[in-house]
């Protein structure tokens, strides 16, 4: 089976600095894959090529179709949630404002109740504080109704860029449990950049590591484990 | 006492005018954060298109819902056209834009309709209305209603329609709005479309008192940003109190400090401003802002 996000070539720039020097890489459709790399590797900037809030040359196909050079208010109406750097959060809005928000581009007009039930399953303290402004939640709790205001969309691809930035060790897990959750009952494929490469590779079924712009490994994550230079460089062991 | 109560009711009619027109400027100030010198020139053209559906004979309300709809296009078109290629210059650019509408409004208007003034009905009985002692302007307790209906309809649209919520959204995060799939671009320009209704509301509701003529909405517009300024640029609520207050403030004043009468009146306008600016330059429920640079 193809896979349900192909991206070949990608090059990136802001202004004259080239941030991606032609990345290529797959996500296979119900899968979880994982772009490691340090920061300032250009791990933000292949998700927003990816979601097209940057132009790049090179192309990127999802579920059949080529969208690059599309604009993300489309690529969101295709089925892409991307849930973006420092989470995004309507600070001002209420809790579930923001998830309206995140079923906003849904055509069907069912939405309703039970896409509210769907993600407070999975997220019970947001139920908690629905008609909290969401600015006052915890760095966790914002991160948790990033994710939530993604699912609201039901997409069939959710990009998750560092969802463990900032956050305690504990509540990272409970996060990832949730993903991991999220990919198994609903069928989402899910593409995360990570720093935490310990726990990206707990998560993933596949891996890329990217250094500088450039994918320089890639593979399943049992084997990533095993490398050396994977090891020193973002394990630490 | 009779003559107090009296002047606080006719404040707070040319003080919702005022709050109208203050909430249309905090509106695309929120929004795009521009400060729309062009917002009463705006309504002054609105409120001569009014006119010259009245003049063709159509009937009162019929020519008043069609302004609304024609101002809500016309602003819509002039984010569309005029603001949007400036979008991303600096701030003064945009200003100067502005600004630039405003002549020409203001030109087009007086070689169209000439700048000679012109009575503009009231929809309202000429006969004061009494109650008890106290005697009120038929055409001030209407114009309260209506900019009472005019808030309460922009109330219940920002705060239950989905189109609404999207709009807040956009002038509070424009990228997580676009990966939500709102369509930044288009809710600047419908809020600059209902700016432009809410600002010909308050041009039909003034013409009145002031009667029609090109720079009728110049002393207004000063008003305007005295009563945003006073509720703080940042609180669409507050423009609204703003707006009241500086109403009520004017005509007090007016009323009861024998120098002022009512040709210094605009004076009080200008001393509210520096007053605010001054002691608290974030207003009365404004939020400070902070921004890194």
């Amino acid at each position: 089976m193809a896979p349900l996000l192909t991206a070949s070539d990608l090059r990136a720039r802001y202004g004259w600095t080239r941030v991606l020097h032609g990345v290529s890489f797959d996500v296979e459709e119900g899968g979880i894959t994982t772009i490691l790399g340090a920061n300032g590797a250009g791990k933000t900037t292949t998700l927003r090529a990816v979601s097209g809030l940057v132009s790049t040359e090179g192309a990127v196909h999802f579920a059949g179709r080529r969208i690059d050079g599309r604009a993300p208010e489309d690529l969101v109406r295709a089925g892409i949630a991307h849930v973006p750097e420092g989470r995004g959060t309507f600070v001002g809005l209420t809790v579930e404002e923001n998830l309206r928000l995140g079923a906003y581009a849904r055509r069907e007009r069912t939405r309703g109740a039970d896409d509210f039930e769907r993600v407070y399953q999975y997220f019970p303290i947001l139920r908690e504080r629905r008609r909290q402004v969401a600015g006052t939640l915890s760095g966790g709790e914002q991160q948790m109704l990033a994710i939530a205001r993604g699912l609201m969309l039901r997409p069939r691809l959710l990009l998750l860029d560092e969802p463990s930035l900032g956050l305690a060790p504990l509540v990272v897990r409970e996060i990832f449990r949730i993903v991991r959750a999220v990919n198994r009952d609903q069928g989402v494929s899910v593409l995360l950049v990570e720093q935490n490469a310990a726990i990206a590779l707990e998560l993933a079924d596949h891996a890329y590591v990217l250094e500088t712009g450039r994918v320089v490994l890639a593979g399943s994550p049992a084997i990533l484990k095993q490398d050396d230079a994977v090891r020193r460089s973002y394990l630490g062991y | 006492m009779d003559i107090f109560l009296q002047q606080v009711v006719s404040g707070l009619a040319t003080g919702g005018i005022y709050a109208s027109l203050a909430l249309a400027l905090v509106m695309i100030y929120q929004a795009t954060d521009v400060v729309n010198f062009a917002q009463g020139e705006m309504a002054m053209f609105s409120t001569y298109l009014a006119w010259s559906m009245l003049n063709a004979g159509l009937p009162y309300w019929v020519a008043f819902a069609a302004t609304l709809a024609l101002a809500f296009v016309g602003g819509l078109l002039i984010e569309r056209i005029v603001i949007r290629p400036v979008e991303n210059a600096p701030v003064l650019a945009v200003v100067i834009v502005c600004i630039g509408l405003l002549v020409i409004l203001n030109s087009v208007a007086g070689w169209i309709y000439s700048y000679i003034q012109k009575p503009f009905p009231s929809p309202f009985p000429n006969a004061p209305i009494k109650l008890g002692n106290v005697v009120f302007g038929a055409h001030d307790l209407g114009a309260i209603g209506i900019t009472l209906v005019v808030l309460l309809f922009l109330y219940v649209f920002f705060r239950y329609t989905t189109l609404g919520l999207a709009m807040r959204a956009a002038a509070q995060n424009p990228v997580s709005s676009r990966l939500c799939g709102v369509r930044v671009g288009w809710m600047l320009a419908i809020g600059w479309g209902l700016a432009a209704l809410v600002g010909a509301v308050a041009g039909i509701m003034v013409a009145p008192i002031v009667f029609l003529d090109p720079n009728m909405m110049a002393g207004i517009l000063i008003y305007a940003f005295a009563s945003a300024t006073l509720g703080g640029f940042t609180s669409p609520g507050g423009a609204v109190v703003g707006g009241l207050l500086v109403g009520v403030i004017e005509n007090l004043v007016g009323t009861y400090v024998r120098f002022i009468g009512t040709e210094l009146k605009l004076t009080v306008a200008l001393a509210i401003i520096v007053i605010v600016l001054v002691v608290k330059p974030s207003g009365l429920f404004g939020r400070v802002v902070v921004r890194r640079v």
